[in-house]
């Protein structure tokens, strides 16, 4: 399969009062139709940087984002975007938070009926087709990711970006939320990049996992393909020897290559010495 | 009687006197400290009144202004009789005139009796209502504006911080002199003291409307600015789906702010733009220096706080309807 998204060559800079601050250089990306890819790394290493850029939310300082062959230079609904916190409008229901999608998307190109049995369709896919007509403070966490995810969905996006999709969830609701997910991609097969810290769902979901140096000047470490059969069941993958290797791999580059310094401690010089030689 | 149900007996009983102590508690919270509050008061109020002379009497107490209350309806009622009895009589005058002569057109003359104290109120409430509303179609727009772009805000900011603490004694001659020299007309739809209370309403309660609804708009998540840029939403769909829902809330705490002003500045408006109102019925009192004249004053001074009060939990039940944050409408 040929490549969708190039991500070609990003650095981005920003400008602060005490001067510039680099946050990411030369990161490079190809991502081929239909693949899940994570990416991975300590928190303000540069992840959600670099999902704002293909979002067309951030403008890369150099470099540039290339989707379909066609540059990114905004927003827009074919990179829909999965927001860590959800991010649905508190006043509407699930089902008018969807439709504000949907009329956006194919106001023109649907018509009325057309348009009810796609948000419903999409409502349906991630299960909350029983709570449709309720508002965000009437349903819990986990159903306003879903419905997020729903959202984002009835763009019919080229590629499905996700920040930390189930971060803010307690860990049942979310091997629930990657179980569904895991369905919703079986059924789908769409192009997904999903920031984590998560190494279980990491490996569980992606196809590659994309670890990412610690910033300032964040860059890729190292890239891991993750050769799982799918349909992947968590409790068996559990006991399975390649799995663990594959889980075990991330934990190294993560707390081994990337430790991340802890910045209060190495303040003080003895403490960061002893660190040193533990 | 065995122990047994002697014993639920008692249960029940106890259960029985349990809910009527949370009942009598509830009762003595809502109702019986509110009035042992205004008991004290009014207690307090006809002591200290029948120490103060003034130049007009003794200062009315809670009996002289109930006295007070009871004739202003009198009066009004008396008025609203002689008024009727006016229209009676031109029509009977008008129907033998044109039965003498069928050429005859008929004139209907108005009742031009003076306004009664329930005339002023209403005139108060529709003088505040329209420079109210005008205000609110002036700020509301100009604050959505400024909330969504930074450098509007920071060009007219300052101009409201400075305009915002003046008084309404001060616009008023201004108000008059401008309106007397725009609004000409020999039929006026309504009369230049009203439109000088009116628009004086207006300059005072425009500002808590500009500033909250700005903030509001400019408070706007961050998020769901996202959710907009991403779904590429005009910039009206964006005001009209985003902006303006997520600022119900604070434009509504700016237009309950903004009509407590409004209704505080009428009353002084009107005592100098000779607004047939409220205001217009304190300073007719003061002027006129009756033994009568502090008791009446008084008794308005009761109906202003009472209206306000009113209008301000109207405002807050409209806040209610119009929020889908039910959170943010405490008292």
């Amino acid at each position: 399969m040929s490549t969708l998204l190039d991500i070609s060559h990003i650095d981005m800079v920003f400008p602060t009062p005490t001067g510039s601050f680099t946050a990411l250089k030369d990161v490079d990306l190809k991502i081929k139709k239909g693949e899940f890819v994570s990416l991975i790394g300590h928190s303000g290493c540069g992840k959600s940087t670099v999902l704002n850029v293909v979002a067309g939310l951030y403008q890369a300082t150099t470099g540039g984002v290339i989707l379909s062959g066609k540059e990114v230079t905004e927003p827009g609904p074919e990179r829909a975007v999965v927001f860590q916190n959800h991010s649905l409008l508190p006043w509407l229901t699930a089902y008018q938070n969807v439709e504000l999608a949907v009329e956006q998307v194919f106001g023109s190109k649907m018509n009325k009926q057309e348009k009810k049995e796609w948000i419903e369709h999409n409502l349906k896919l991630v299960h909350m087709d029983h709570a449709m007509y309720k508002r965000p403070n009437e349903i819990s966490g986990g159903m306003k990711q879903r419905v997020g995810i729903a959202r984002a969905l009835a763009m019919q996006p080229e590629v499905l970006l996700m920040d930390e999709p189930f971060g803010a969830l307690d860990a049942l609701t979310r091997a629930h939320m990657q179980d569904s997910l895991m369905e919703i991609q079986n059924e789908l097969n769409n192009t997904v990049i999903m920031i984590t810290h998560d190494v279980d769902e990491a490996v569980l979901l992606s196809d590659r996992i994309v670890m990412m140096t610690n910033g300032p000047s964040a860059t890729i470490g190292e890239i891991l393909k993750v050769d799982l059969e799918r349909p992947r069941d968590r409790l068996s993958l559990s006991k399975d020897p390649h799995y663990n290797r594959l889980r075990s791999d991330v934990l190294t580059f993560l707390y081994e290559k990337q430790r991340k310094v802890e910045t209060i401690k190495s303040k003080t010089v003895t403490k960061s010495t002893q660190t040193k030689t533990a | 009687m065995t122990t047994s149900s002697v014993s639920s007996k008692l249960d029940l009983s106890s259960a029985k006197s349990a809910k009527l102590q949370q009942f009598v508690k509830a009762t003595t919270k809502m109702l019986a400290l509110p009035l042992l509050g205004i008991m004290i008061f009014l207690l307090l109020w006809s002591i200290a009144a029948k120490n103060i002379h003034t130049s007009l009497g003794e200062f009315p107490g809670p009996n002289a202004v109930l006295n007070q209350f009871n004739s202003l309806y009198n009066e009004h009622t008396a008025e609203r009789e002689k008024a009727d009895k006016f229209y009676e009589r031109q029509e009977v005058r008008n129907a033998k005139r044109v039965e003498a002569d069928p050429t005859y057109q008929p004139k209907v003359r108005k009742y031009t009796g003076k306004e009664t104290f329930l005339d002023q109120i209403i005139t108060s409430l529709i003088t505040v209502t329209s420079g109210f509303l005008l205000a609110a179609i002036i700020a509301i727009p100009l604050g959505i504006a400024m909330g969504l772009s930074k450098n509007l805000n920071s060009a007219i900011n300052p101009i409201i911080q400075i305009f915002k603490p003046v008084s309404p004694l001060a616009w008023l001659p201004l108000v008059t002199m401008v309106v007397s020299a725009l609004y000409v007309s020999n039929d006026p739809l309504v009369s230049k003291s009203f439109v000088n209370s009116l628009l004086t309403v207006t300059l005072c309660s425009l500002w808590p409307m500009v500033i909250n609804t700005s903030i509001g708009v400019s408070s706007l998540d961050q998020d769901l600015k996202n959710v907009s840029r991403v779904l590429r939403l005009p910039i009206l769909t964006h005001i009209r789906k985003i902006v303006l829902p997520a600022s119900v809330p604070m434009i509504f705490t700016g237009m309950r702010l903004s009509f407590g002003v409004a209704w505080m500045v009428l009353i002084a408006a009107e005592m100098l733009a000779q607004n047939p109102g409220l205001g217009k019925f304190v300073w007719d009192e003061f002027q006129n220096g009756s033994s009568d004249s502090l008791a009446r004053i008084m008794a308005a001074v009761i109906v202003i706080g009472f209206i306000g009060f009113i209008l301000d939990r109207g405002m807050l039940q409209l806040q209610r309807l119009a929020s889908w944050d039910k959170s943010a409408t405490t008292v």
